[in-house]
């Protein structure tokens, strides 16, 4: 890929993807770090660098993958798209440890 | 870099190598930094390495204490110790502790004394440390002879994506060449314990590191208290990362993938003819962490950071790599090796670690990394439990 990825996730089937940028909603062409597939998605926010955003929809408890491995669950409904963080995403682990 | 790379070091008497040759004027408690500090003026060229710790301590949080106080003594980057207490008692234990290894040691105390008379007293001694210890050479090192840390900090998801893979690069490489590093922070392995436990070489390692989890685990449910709002820490969060176990991921992924062959308690050494990867129980407090480290023997540390971390070490250079390419721009004079390039898709994992072991090779053979020109010498105890 010549041009720098928008977005970087660790595997392919991976569930959230990383902003390799400050992003603006839209269309954005990605890479999996492990694989190097590339990878088309639709972002609905403005996110940051660094910061997530869902690869699908994820029921209220449904795991959240990243690395191949369940890293949290979603706190309420996520849509395809969506940024991820503290606001819908939470540790399985820490079960009180809602942000 | 192709060929194997040259490195050069301070030998010990007891064998042990170091990268650096300091003289250190090191406090056995609070009371007498003030001593150590004076010393230290009198004599520069020595370095001083004030505690808040010391006094009233017991049990095993007094044990880790001394294990700390003696291992820095010992650590092969120091030279010489100067040992100052208020009571003679311990401070005559701290010495005969780092005695043993041959190296010149002298302590006082300051109880009958006064401070004006020991810094007198201490400064004759440094002084001849410091001129006896500027005429030890550098030799020819190898991996198998200098102990790597590790510890990440400031942690976001680019730590995970670049800066965490091109430390595995280097802990693999180390390994590789017949080095020992080390790797920690027990609380950030939550999520990904297992694949930890999974890499350890025997089910006597993979007992004790489950062990040493489990415990860390109860200390933390028996106070009632849940680690949200200090893990992920308010700086992860700030970075894109949202729970304990996709921060430990990313911690997890600087660890390379060599086995992990011995569990050790905060600032123990491990057997030096065992070389390979330890997991040490220690905090993920950064200075805490890499305090213990270099007590237990390790001369460089990496420090692979995403928001921009600043910790340094009075003993062991901690170097810092960051693949964040705003915190690289922001604190450049804190970054030691920018890989943010890896993410951009411009080089490969084998070039990041290429970049990496060139900087570890010249840190080793005696150029300064940022956190030691910028005089970041943070030298913090680990607490068990109140003292008495």
């Amino acid at each position: 890929m010549a041009k720098v990825p928008d977005f970087l996730l660790h595997h392919d089937g991976d569930s959230v993807a990383v902003a390799n940028d400050d992003l603006q909603p839209g269309t954005l062409q990605g890479l999996s770090v492990k694989e190097q597939t590339p990878h088309t998605a639709v972002l609905n926010h403005a996110i940051p660098l660094g910061h997530k955003f869902a690869l699908k929809d994820h029921a209220e408890g449904e795991a959240i993958i990243k690395y191949g491995i369940k890293v949290g669950i979603a706190s309420q409904p996520i849509k395809k798209g969506d940024y991820v963080h503290t606001h819908n995403m939470r540790s399985y682990r820490w079960e009180a440890s809602r942000a | 870099m192709g060929s194997k790379p040259r490195l050069t070091g301070y030998r010990r008497p007891d064998g042990s190598m170091g990268i650096r040759n300091h003289v250190i004027i090191l406090p056995v408690d609070d009371l007498s930094n003030a001593a150590a500090e004076a010393v230290a003026k009198v004599v520069p060229g020595t370095l001083a390495l004030p505690h808040a710790f010391g006094r009233l301590q017991f049990g095993e949080d007094l044990e880790l204490t001394f294990r700390t106080l003696i291992g820095t003594g010992l650590n092969g980057n120091v030279a010489a110790v100067v040992v100052i207490g208020i009571e003679p008692k311990w401070t005559e234990r701290v010495a005969a502790g780092i005695a043993k290894s041959g190296k010149p040691v002298a302590s006082f105390s300051i109880e009958g004394k006064g401070d004006l008379q020991t810094i007198a007293d201490a400064a004759r001694v440094a002084q001849i440390f410091l001129q006896d210890s500027s005429e030890i050479q550098r030799e020819e090192a190898t991996a198998g002879d200098l102990i790597m840390s590790i510890k990440c900090g400031e942690s976001d998801t680019t730590s995970g994506l670049g800066s965490c893979p091109t430390t595995s690069q280097a802990v693999d490489r180390w390994v590789a060449a017949g080095g020992t590093v080390f790797f920690g922070e027990t609380s950030e392995l939550t999520g990904g314990e297992h694949l930890i436990a999974d890499r350890c070489i025997d089910d006597a390692c993979r007992r004790a590191f489950q062990d040493t989890y489990d415990n860390y685990i109860k200390v933390i449910e028996s106070t009632g208290a849940n680690l949200l709002g200090s893990q992920p820490t308010q700086g992860n969060i700030a970075g894109g990362l949202t729970t304990i176990e996709e921060k430990a991921l990313g911690n997890i992924a600087k660890t390379g993938s060599v086995p992990v062959i011995g569990v050790l308690k905060p600032a123990e050494a491990p057997d030096r003819k065992k070389q390979g990867l330890y997991f040490m129980d220690t905090s993920s407090a950064a200075a805490e962490c890499v305090t213990l480290m270099a007590a237990a023997g390790a001369v460089i540390h990496l420090f692979p950071t995403g928001q921009g971390n600043v910790i340094g070490n009075p003993i062991e250079p901690v170097l810092k790599l960051t693949a964040n390419k705003k915190t690289a721009a922001t604190m450049k004079e804190h970054i030691d090796l920018d890989v943010s390039g890896l993410l951009r898709q411009e080089y490969n994992l084998t070039k990041a670690g290429d970049m990496m072991m060139e900087v570890i090779e010249r840190t080793v053979n005696g150029r300064l990394c940022a956190a030691e020109a910028l005089g970041h010498r943070e030298y913090t105890f680990t607490k068990l439990y109140i003292s008495a």
